[in-house]
């Protein structure tokens, strides 16, 4: 963190074509984290792995070994296969969550803020309605009235992000709607919806991306957490926090088990979020670094 | 200097360190003040007067470089332990700064800024300390002092403000007091006050003060002796009187033919002076102001004049072509 | 300053009608029929119309909804037909235990968080600053229900110090009640000081170059005060506000830490009633946390206005 704190001061005065080495090592090694879990995830069905759900009785808890690299958990089923398809899940959930959030709260934040006016007080009120609800809760109850299912999830999910992103969106905005940029295609007769597309668009998506990033490290976090508490992904799927949930059980004698799928966890949602945090400081408005 | 000396700064160089490279603030700068004298310091916005000012006070930003002695009543401050420099602030060495806007806490009261220095200098009970803060707000001209311990900063006006910090500079009757453009930020028709406030109080409590600005306007009825910087050097040296008599340094001569005359006829333009102060991370071989100045030649630009003496030991000036000596150099 | 708490007031009582109405609806997103889950397996025909003639399901929906608010207004959130228990006398009985909770994990995170900041603020670059920003980094990607795995194997399975599950009211035995919220208390925590810590380390370096602490240094005050006088609360202004929105992954952080710690608060009466699908209850309970965290950000409005005068006097 510091050593990113320190480059992004430096990264301010460079020139452009050296900032990529100023990112620091552990921006790259999130990066090599990140598209390596993306990767095996998606690979997972052509990968020489044993199957997650085939449950092996007569080796129950085994330890790491050749045939089961990671070891088996207390059904017997390879872990490492578990974790991988696990991944698929948190994954599945964690970038199409905030894919919601990002249309909508985007599409919102910018209409807000660059129509202004009674559209503004709207939108801003109903956001402030959705986070008068403590955002887990919210998941919990309309889950448990939806029903649990991976499409229920993500959808909520995604609609728990919607405020975040409209601030995101409106804060750029309203600075963006005052350049002079914007200005001079206002006076060139340029239309809202050019305007919006065409001058706002491309400048706004930069800090909405770097939130997305960062919105994809909490949907993963939140995920894990109902599917902790059996009120996310239906079981038989198993996603990382169902995992962490299990293993809960057999600490005592496999903590492993729940360690393994914290560790994974952990270093996906930190590579998120280092990744993230690193573009909103460089594209955040006020540092100017962009 | 008559009297003893009170403080000496000596061969103070201060480097700031910044991205475009080392910033040589304050430029091997020799300076005495005596006690209960008072020394203006003169010079551009830039020109190193407030770095020198913290310099004195040791609050330089962390990352600075500060050499050089600063003795203050027979003790070397760069040397002090902290303990020991701590007790010395705010007791005898006390400061204004100049914009009273940003200088007091804006979620303290009038009163807890005022007592807390009082307490911590000297032994004071609550009562006593309360009592001596009344005292003090009331000398330095605020009406209905008691109500004003308990107000916030924002609920007074500028001047006002500017009052009240003198009032806690004066609180532990310090030795010296360093005014760092008191007056700037305020509104023209309170600096005068503020200005006759400052010397007056210097007067009746016998202190030292150094008073920094950069209007030659300012320190003309109100101090003992002037020096001018420029580039973080001083340029000229003098009692003030013997300075506006005679001054020697084109700067000197530049900087008050900038200021606005009463008996000048409407719209006559101010003689602003040309060009910037050179960019002091990249420092000029020769005379830092012979860029601008009318009277420069091709010497000043190789050599850098050094701070002499002219007719008198007082009359100091780092110049090879000072005013009156140079129409003979031209012959 | 009454003005401005009249005005907040004012605001209050839209949101919380929006707040009604959104739990409302999100009850009536249930696929089928509350009469068919509560009578379940017994269901027929007959008995589900009797049940909803009984409960007023057959009535329009906002006919049904104006009648819930009535209901509340005068204090009836309905009642468990599961257990019998009214939902009020449910949530008063756990409301201490929460309470007791995510006061303590405040307490605990402000603990370490607070202290960590102005030290790392004081020497910013310094090698410890940079090890604790970076560990508060990394604190922040580690989710409430990991670090108490984390504690439950580290002090309840290896060194066997303390109970990972369990609860005595204080008022039975003080010391074993706190015996039993330390764990719990202390995962809550861990998530609060990385936000704490970050959010007041940045403010109080940007105080710290402000005029009135160079000025209060020249004043000659000691560096305690100079830190904790007058640079921490002029730097405790995002803090607060950050607060705010911590109430509520707080909130969330101990529904999790009671059911992973079976403690009897309000996050496992809401968990509980989602496994039993006791939806009378779940529906007044999410009503009552959500009305309970509008109020608890209304409170920490007020906080804004005492730590800084400027707002408290109208200013700004």
């Amino acid at each position: 963190m510091a050593t990113l704190e320190l480059t992004i001061d430096e990264g301010v005065a460079a020139e452009p074509a050296k900032r990529g080495r100023r990112l620091g090592l552990l921006f790259w090694m999130a990066i090599g984290w990140m598209t390596f879990m993306i990767a095996v995830a998606i690979l997972a069905p052509v990968l020489p792995l044993p199957s997650p759900t085939d449950m092996d009785m007569l080796e129950r808890r085994a330890p790491f070994s050749a045939e089961h690299w990671l070891g088996t958990d207390g059904l017997g089923r390879d872990e490492l296969s578990r974790l991988i398809y696990g991944a698929r899940i948190s994954l599945v959930v964690g970038l199409c969550a905030p894919v919601i959030g990002l249309t909508i709260g985007g599409a919102l934040g910018m209409l807000a803020g660059y129509f202004r006016g009674r559209f503004e007080s709207v939108v801003v009120g109903g956001m402030d309605v959705l986070l008068a609800f403590p955002p887990l809760i919210l998941a919990m109850a309309v889950t448990a009235y939806l029903g649990q299912s991976i499409l229920n999830l993500t959808l909520i999910l995604g609609f728990l992000g919607v405020p975040a992103f409209m601030r995101v969106a409106r804060a750029a905005t309203l600075t963006l709607a005052r350049r002079e940029f914007v200005i001079a295609a206002q006076a060139l007769g340029a239309t809202h919806a050019r305007i919006l597309l065409r001058e706002l668009l491309p400048n706004v998506a930069l800090p909405l991306l770097a939130f997305f990033l960062l919105a994809v490290a909490v949907t993963i976090v939140v995920e894990g957490a109902l599917s902790f508490l059996g009120l996310g992904v239906p079981p038989p799927i198993s996603s990382w926090g169902s995992m962490i949930g299990e293993g809960r059980e057999s600490l005592d004698v496999a903590p492993r088990l729940a360690f393994l799928p914290a560790a994974a966890m952990f270093l996906t949602v930190l590579s998120f979020n280092l990744v993230g945090d690193t573009l909103r400081a460089l594209t955040d408005p006020r540092q100017g670094a962009l | 200097m008559t009297g003893n000396t009170l403080l000496s700064v000596e061969d103070v160089v201060v480097d700031l360190p910044t991205p475009r490279g080392n910033l040589r603030a304050v430029d091997h700068v020799d300076l005495t003040v005596g006690a209960g004298q008072t020394l203006g310091v003169v010079g551009e916005s830039g020109c190193g007067k407030t770095m020198l000012s913290r310099a004195i006070l040791q609050l330089l930003p962390k990352k600075a470089k500060l050499s050089g002695r600063v003795m203050f009543d027979g003790q070397d401050l760069l040397q002090l332990p902290p303990e020991k420099l701590r007790k010395l602030r705010g007791r005898s060495l006390a400061v204004v700064f100049q914009d009273p806007m940003t200088s007091l806490n804006p979620v303290l009261t009038i009163g807890t800024q005022l007592i807390e220095t009082l307490q911590e200098h000297l032994e004071l009970n609550d009562a006593t300390a309360t009592r001596r803060s009344v005292e003090l707000l009331a000398a330095v001209g605020i009406p209905a002092p008691e109500q004003r311990l308990a107000q916030y900063p924002h609920q007074l006006s500028g001047g006002m403000r500017q009052r009240v910090a003198i009032a806690i500079a004066l609180s532990c009757e310090p030795k010296l007091l360093i005014a760092d453009e008191p007056t700037t930020a305020l509104d023209v028709t309170i600096q005068a006050q503020i200005l006759d406030l400052l010397a007056r109080e210097q007067r009746r409590r016998h202190m030292a003060m150094i008073l920094i600005t950069h209007d030659l306007g300012v320190v003309a009825g109100r101090t003992d002796e002037v020096a001018v910087m420029y580039a973080g050097r001083v340029v000229e040296r003098a009692p003030t009187p013997a300075l506006f008599k005679k001054m020697r340094m084109p700067y000197t001569e530049a900087l008050l033919a900038a200021l606005p005359k009463l008996d000048a006829a409407p719209h006559t333009p101010l003689p602003a002076i040309s060009g910037r102060p050179p960019d002091p991370t990249r420092p000029l071989q020769g005379c830092s102001f012979s860029p601008r100045c009318r009277y420069a030649m091709s010497r000043c630009q190789r050599e850098k004049p050094g701070l002499e003496a002219a007719e008198t030991s007082a009359h100091q000036f780092a110049c090879f072509h000072p005013i009156e000596t140079h129409a003979d150099a031209n012959v | 300053m009454l003005l401005f708490v009249a005005r907040r007031l004012l605001y209050l009582i839209p949101v919380l009608i929006a707040v009604s109405l959104l739990t409302f609806f999100i009850a009536s997103l249930l696929p089928g029929d509350l009469a068919y889950t509560i009578l379940g397996d017994q269901a027929t025909p007959e008995n589900v119309a009797a049940l909803r003639k009984d409960m007023g399901l057959d009535q329009p929906v906002w006919i049904r909804y104006f009648g819930w608010l009535g209901n509340i207004l005068q204090g009836d959130f309905g009642r468990s037909f599961r257990t019998g228990q009214t939902v009020l006398q449910a949530v008063t009985e756990r409301l201490p235990v929460s309470f007791e909770l995510m006061i303590l994990a405040e307490i605990m995170g402000l603990v370490i968080g607070v202290p960590l900041a102005i030290v790392c603020a004081a020497r910013s670059g310094s090698a410890f600053d940079r090890f604790m920003t970076g560990s508060a980094f990394a604190m922040l990607s580690v989710p409430a229900f990991l670090s108490a795995i984390l504690l439950i194997y580290l002090f309840a399975v290896e060194l066997r110090w303390l109970p990972a599950t369990g609860y005595v009211p204080f008022t039975e035995d003080p010391a074993g009640n706190l015996r039993f919220m330390v764990l719990p208390a202390l995962t809550l925590a861990l998530a609060e000081w990385p936000g704490i810590m970050r959010v007041l380390r940045s403010d109080m370096i940007a105080t710290l170059q402000e005029d009135y602490i160079a000025l209060a240094k020249a004043k000659g005050l000691k560096a305690s005060r100079i830190l904790f006088v007058h640079a921490l609360k002029p730097s405790s202004l995002t803090l607060v506000t950050i607060t705010g929105i911590n109430i509520g992954r707080l909130i969330g952080g101990a529904v999790i830490v009671e059911t992973i710690f079976a403690l009897p608060g309000i996050g496992r009466l809401l968990v509980g009633a989602i496994y039993t699908r006791d939806l009378i209850i779940l529906q007044g309970v999410v009503l009552l946390v959500a009305a309970g965290f509008v109020i608890m950000n209304f409170i920490v409005d007020l906080l804004y206005a005492v730590l800084d005068p400027r707002i408290r006097h109208g200013h700004a």
